[in-house]
């Protein structure tokens, strides 16, 4: 059993232009996900829910003013982005980043490498990564592919939840894996989604702006998220109750 | 009013001509029509002429001839390929066309002798035929000329490659007949205190092709100035290169493809990485990429593309990326270029580290992924592997 906690956390985003001031984007986030636990992230645009994704992950480009993120005790904030991966985190990203002439299946092979801390025996990789493949539908001409590079939306998407059921990580932070999917995309992402956690156990933070995904994975708790921190938790039923009324009445 | 320039008893300065495009520019065999460059001059602006051991100026050390070796592998058939050394004035010397810089004059000059090698007509030699041209070191400059004829329905592979240390100055004359094919692998892995100035005079015929390769990775100062025309239509031309310049290296491709006649096609793409080293007291890591494509009124149905790509992987270095294209007529199927120097992406190394993977190798995965567009093009095998072993002995000395 793990447990993730995010302890008063605090961050701000450093603008492209290096002149002008950084930006605070997080004030005061407090959240504890414990393993097999799926929680929802939901709020209006610009509230801060992926620079949270971001910078639980260690994004340069986001930095902490005040707070912790303690992954069964450790604070992982003090540790570099690949260290955490090591550690048991992943972020599943909104908009994955394409890496012209690294081939997928190189880099499928080298991020498994590195967080297993050794490289899979061949044949059984070969396997194993055809098995998690064909589970999500992806084409066996993926592998030659360059990472991400021409890559609908939906194959990104798909491609991130391979990720994720081969390097089982202990929590996942999916930001905003069903944006830009039609129905068939995401019921095949959704199932890659929950047979990670039905084999791992891993612990969910699900990042999303409809309420549509939350049909296909169950959460335990809805957070809204507004202003830099969450702002009410209730159960599933107040993701209804977001999509029938807004977020108006959670924010001031 | 009578200045040097024009007072026609005092200075005969062919060059001076003005000409209308790059393609048209004054070639002489002589070094004496060509003034000796200055710093301003276009096509000298970029190089340090104070470091180039006065190929320039006439005041190189002794000349002497080259030290060229050809290599024809046992599986070549019989009397397909003709390996002769040849005297200056020789009748196959200069048929694809003369110098266009002082330098490539002045080895056409000084050259005591050039090295032909021939494939003879509707022969194919599928494995290369090895060119190793070997510095002669230190208090010597040498000269030389390579002739690699390709005739009429032949096919070639040839691969050129420069080792060793000294100063030299060479031409290079390829002349690929009607359907007739050559892939041309030029190496310049010179050790790092090498001079080396190389002009390249390209002529293709009627559906010929040509499979260009040119990598730049060893010596002090190199540049390679490969100049390609058309005789015909249906040619193709692809010109590949990759470099990597570290700390004390300078490395110059300069490239022009003149397409006079129709229904050609030609492609240039250079990749080329540059890390300095801000502790070294060497000069710093530069290149410079010129691309001049002419497409001339009567070149019809036109397909060119060129792109160079640089990546600085450090502070301290600097590339200049040039490209040209002089358009004379809009009836064409295809023109563009592309040229761009840059850091590593930060959302890249980012994505793999967020995998697990360590940050140098993340940069080692990136950067091998940016050469392999080019290098996965070469098609020896041995030669990609070299390469790709290159760039990662390369990498091993990046400080990430």
């Amino acid at each position: 059993m793990s447990t993730l906690e995010i302890k008063n956390l605090h961050a701000q985003v450093l603008p492209a232009d290096e002149t002008a001031e950084p930006k605070p984007i997080l004030k005061g986030v407090n959240l504890t996900v414990n393993s097999g636990e799926t929680h929802a992230i939901m709020g209006p645009n610009g509230s801060g829910k992926s620079t949270l994704a971001y910078t639980i992950a260690g994004h340069p480009r986001y930095e902490i003013t005040e707070g912790e993120v303690l992954l069964d005790g450790v604070n992982v904030l003090d540790m570099e982005v690949d260290e955490r991966a090591r550690a048991g985190l992943f972020l599943a990203m909104q908009y994955p980043t394409e890496i012209p002439g690294v081939s997928s299946s190189n880099f499928m092979r080298s991020a498994v490498s590195a967080v297993r801390g050794e490289a899979p025996k061949l044949r059984e990789w070969v396997k194993e990564l055809n098995g998690a493949r064909e589970n999500l539908q992806i084409d066996k001409s993926f592998g030659e592919r360059s990472v991400n590079e021409g890559f609908s939306g939906g194959e990104k998407k798909r491609h991130e939840v391979l990720q994720l059921g081969l390097l089982k990580p202990k929590f996942a932070v999916m930001d905003e894996t069903d944006s830009g999917l039609d129905v068939d995309a995401l019921r095949i992402v959704s199932e890659g989604i929950n047979r990670y956690q039905e084999e791992t156990d891993g612990g969910i933070v699900l990042i999303t702006h409809y309420k549509r995904i939350l049909n296909y994975v169950q959460p335990d708790f809805v957070h809204v998220f507004a202003d830099g921190r969450i702002v009410t938790t209730g159960g599933a039923e107040l993701a209804d109750q977001l999509e029938a009324d807004g977020y108006d009445q959670f924010v001031r | 009013m009578t200045t040097a320039l024009t007072n026609p008893d005092t200075n005969p300065v062919g060059n001076a001509t003005p000409h209308n495009n790059k393609g048209d520019v004054f070639t002489s065999f002589n070094v004496e029509d060509f003034p000796v460059p200055g710093g301003r001059d276009e096509v000298w602006r970029f190089i340090a002429l104070r470091r180039i051991r006065g190929l320039h100026n006439g005041t190189f050390a002794e000349a002497v001839e080259q030290d060229v070796r050809v290599d024809v592998p046992s599986s070549a058939p019989a009397d397909a390929v003709t390996v002769e050394t040849l005297q200056p004035g020789d009748a196959r010397l200069g048929r694809a066309g003369a110098p266009a810089d002082r330098v490539a004059a002045q080895a056409w000059t000084s050259m005591p002798s050039a090295q032909f090698v021939g494939f003879a007509r509707n022969t194919a030699v599928t494995e290369p035929v090895v060119i190793t041209v070997t510095g002669r070191g230190e208090g010597v400059t040498s000269f030389g000329a390579t002739v690699i004829e390709v005739a009429d329905g032949a096919e070639a592979t040839v691969a050129l490659n420069y080792r060793g240390t000294g100063t030299h100055a060479d031409n290079v004359e390829i002349i690929v007949g009607d359907n007739a094919r050559l892939t041309l692998i030029v190496d310049a892995q010179w050790d790092n205190d090498a001079v080396h100035l190389s002009g390249q005079i390209i002529q293709l015929g009627r559906d010929a092709v040509l499979r260009h390769n040119v990598a730049t990775f060893g010596g002090e100062i190199v540049r390679i100035v490969p100049r390609v025309s058309f005789t015909a239509p249906g040619g193709d031309a692809e010109m590949l290169g990759v470099y990597f310049a570290d700390d004390g290296q300078y490395f110059e491709n300069r490239l022009l493809v003149d397409h006079s006649v129709p229904n050609c096609r030609s492609n240039v793409m250079y990749k080329g990485a540059l890390q300095a080293d801000p502790s070294s007291e060497r000069t710093e890591a530069r290149t410079c990429w010129v691309g001049d494509v002419l497409i001339r009124a009567a070149a019809h149905g036109t397909d060119t593309y060129e792109v160079n790509r640089n990546l600085l992987l450090t502070e301290g270095a600097r590339a200049d990326a040039i490209p040209n294209l002089e358009i004379e007529t809009g009836e064409i199927a295809g023109a563009g270029h592309a040229a761009t120097v840059g850091r590593f992406d930060d959302d890249q190394v980012f994505y793999l580290m967020a995998r697990g993977i360590p940050e140098a190798e993340a940069r080692r995965l990136i950067i091998r992924g940016f050469f392999s567009e080019v290098i996965n093009r070469i098609p020896v095998e041995a030669i990609r592997e070299e390469l790709e072993q290159r760039v990662t002995t390369e990498l091993e000395s990046v400080h990430a």
